[in-house]
């Protein structure tokens, strides 16, 4: 099977697949998809408004992807981006809370390193007890999100609680305010409400650090050796321990540094359920963009153009409500991650006859190690 | 605390055990074949949209049953179509069907009845009844066994005491049948069932259907039994701590009962009292929210017993040619 159909056509085939499953549950509800389409798009890329808010989740979504892509690496599945980013809000919330910060440049190094840490902290003792006590690793990072629910509620209503009614944090500084799309290219028409921020130049650092870290680095080559065969990577003298923790406190960092964007540049404060879901459409990221930090790159990009799209659409076709927006990441998890075989199998079929024939005609005797 | 309100807290405990012993004994059949299935919580959720939408429309509850159990095995279907068909990962199918329900519940229940994704209030025969068992009322003026009696066992609806029930059944079906051995041996050796002429394909999708049927009970325990109508994400994440009490007891219907109760009697506790006091301590509610999932992964970690899933778990089967 050539490469290009393994990494783009097969993809291409699935994301289809879920739009057109989507598309069926739109005419099933009684309301034209084209016209749904149409709202989406231009809901999302139309104007500057759009743009300001699809850049926004995306940046969000980047984040929560890389942090499962690179776990998928090692074969490790984490499902607790989730509470790895809460925690790491949390972590945000502290650092931009703990002094009167004078200007961003300063607070956004030391919210980064917070939320990192706490975020990598979150997913360390799932990791620690995969790698010395094999308890399965999807299990326990689902546990951790909701003991991270329950904790960043206790904290929220209790010890972290600002004077007032709703439970959140106080304010936090103004010099710990990033600079939105607006205070950095209002030429392009961003209003001050856009939630962009700077968050997202950040993200796209990421996704290049992601790359250099997978494919250029020794940990990275480990990373990947371990995740193909783990009794080969022990026979090479690679460390499970050392990879599996190492692998999951950068997930959790790259999980917990999503809250950078979403805390601090954009609610100001620790709010409840400050991640909104972000973490599973990461799993949704990640399978789409195949673990590569394009992919990933491009995949958040759609998705991000999805959830605006999707709060467009609500509003101007009132019978689809915005759960339509959770049905299509379903159908792109089911179809990009579980179905996946189900397009795969025919193709590699289909080209598997084809190199079996061309050698029966004599004509590809080197076609044979493609 | 004195005896009639710990008489309440069991009864309050029994209640809402019985969606997480009916979704924990869904996963026994799944999982015990071989097929992991993190997709408890989504199965509800649609089982109990379909339940109350069904019983609504019909004003039958039975009938809300059926749709929902219809509801919840379609989704089995699908986690095996992908899990067992098409070789695909079963985490990831699961994570799928969690979604899908979470999101087209609220859609449909937009379209079809338009109060913000949720279903009418369901009265009278749209509901599950309290069916009181036989001598409560003589029993009760006995002391301690009688309001026991009376007042934690009997009352309860139907689905109740089929929970229950399906405990000893599952523990039958399970361990004394030819049907119960092959599915035990397809998820620890599927290779061998497959020597021995058993499809493990029919075997896998038998399993998880029966899954399915148990997660639409529960599902419509919630809407029908529980409270009295569907609203979004009712299942609140009762399909997971399903999944914990399964690991909590380590893959065993008996002990699937015990975890389950234990798991509810936290919950009622933390409904009963908000401001819970243990030797002089304030202990936040939102502790006793999260214990299940910290004893499960306490459980899991191994320190306390060992918890080894089935061996072939997880694992897609690949017929030797």
């Amino acid at each position: 099977m050539p490469k290009w159909v393994d990494v783009a056509l097969i993809p291409l085939i699935n994301l289809a697949l879920a739009l057109a499953v989507s598309m069926l549950v739109i005419l099933w509800i009684g309301e034209s998809p084209f016209e749904a389409l149409a709202i989406m798009v231009k809901g999302a890329v139309g104007s500057a408004y759009g743009w300001g808010y699809t850049l926004y989740y995306t940046t969000n979504f980047i984040f929560t992807g890389l942090a499962v892509a690179v776990a998928f690496h090692a074969r490790l599945f984490n499902i607790g981006g989730e509470g790895q980013a809460a925690l790491g809000g949390l972590g945000v919330a502290l650092v931009c809370l703990a002094v009167p910060w004078p200007h961003w440049t300063l607070a956004l190094p030391a919210a980064i390193v917070g939320g990192a840490l706490f975020g990598a902290a979150w997913a360390a003792i799932p990791a620690w007890l995969q790698a010395r006590r094999g308890s399965h690793i999807v299990i326990t990072t689902i546990m951790f999100n909701f003991i991270a629910q329950a904790l960043l509620v206790y904290l929220l209503v209790g010890p972290l609680k600002a004077s007032g009614m709703s439970p959140e944090t106080a304010p936090f500084p103004d010099g710990a305010a990033l600079p939105t799309a607006h205070d950095i290219a209002p030429w392009l028409g961003f209003r001050p409400s856009a939630p962009l921020n700077i968050s997202f130049l950040l993200a796209l650092v990421a996704c290049a650090g992601v790359w250099l870290l997978i494919w250029r680095t020794r940990l990275g080559y480990e990373i990947r050796a371990f995740g193909h065969s783990e009794p080969a990577a022990v026979y090479a003298g690679i460390h499970p321990t050392w990879i599996i923790m190492a692998t999951m406190l950068i997930s959790g960092a790259l999980a917990g540094c999503m809250a950078i964007n979403s805390v601090m540049g954009e609610a100001e404060r620790l709010v409840i359920n400050s991640v909104q879901g972000a973490g599973f459409v990461g799993i949704a990221v990640a399978l789409m963009g195949r673990s590569h930090p394009v992919g990933v790159l491009l995949a958040a990009l759609l998705f991000g153009m999805l959830y605006q799209g999707g709060a467009e659409l609500e509003f101007e076709m009132p019978a689809i409500s915005r759960e339509m927006i959770i049905v299509i990441q379903a159908l792109v998890i089911l179809f990009t991650g579980a179905l996946d075989n189900m397009v795969r199998m025919p193709i590699e079929k289909f080209y598997d006859a084809r190199r079996l024939a061309r050698q029966r005609n004599g004509r590809g005797t080197g076609v044979a190690a493609e | 605390m004195d005896f009639a309100t710990l008489l309440q807290i069991l009864d309050s405990a029994l209640r809402l055990a019985t969606p997480l012993l009916l979704a924990c004994l869904a996963g026994l059949f799944s999982e015990r074949a071989g097929i992991f299935d993190i997709g408890l919580e989504g199965k509800m959720l649609a089982a109990a949209f379909f339940s109350a939408a069904y019983a609504y429309i019909t004003g039958s509850v039975w009938l809300g049953l059926a749709a929902g159990c219809i509801a919840s095995m379609v989704l089995a279907g699908i986690h095996g179509l992908a899990s067992i068909t098409f070789r695909g990962n079963q985490l990831i199918s699961g994570v799928a069907i969690n979604f899908l329900a979470a999101g087209l519940t609220v859609l449909i229940a937009q379209n079809w009845f338009e109060q913000g994704g949720r279903t009418p209030a369901l009265e009278g025969a749209a509901r599950f009844q309290n069916i009181t068992l036989p001598f409560s009322e003589t029993l009760a003026p006995v002391p301690v066994i009688g309001p026991i009696y009376s007042q934690v066992i009997s009352g309860h609806s139907a689905l109740v005491y089929i929970a229950l029930l399906a405990v000893p059944a599952t523990w039958y079906i399970l361990f004394r049948t030819r049907f119960g051995l092959r599915l035990r041996a397809v998820g620890e050796n599927p290779a061998a069932v497959d020597t021995s002429g058993v499809s493990v394909t029919g075997l896998r999708f038998a399993a998880v259907l029966i899954c399915g049927f148990l997660c639409g009970l529960a599902g419509a325990y919630l809407a029908t039994g529980l409270s009295a109508n569907f609203v979004k994400d009712m299942s609140a994440g009762r399909g997971f701590i399903a999944l914990a009490a399964l690991i909590f007891a380590k893959w065993r219907p008996w002990h699937a009962l015990g975890a389950c109760f234990l798991f509810g009697l936290l919950e009622a506790f933390g409904n009963r009292f908000q401001n819970l006091s243990v030797l002089g301590v304030d202990v936040p509610v939102q502790l006793m929210q999260a214990l299940p999932y910290v004893l499960t992964v306490v459980i899991l970690a191994g320190f306390v017993g060992k918890a080894i899933p089935p061996r072939a778990g997880g694992a897609p089967y690949v017929k030797e040619r």
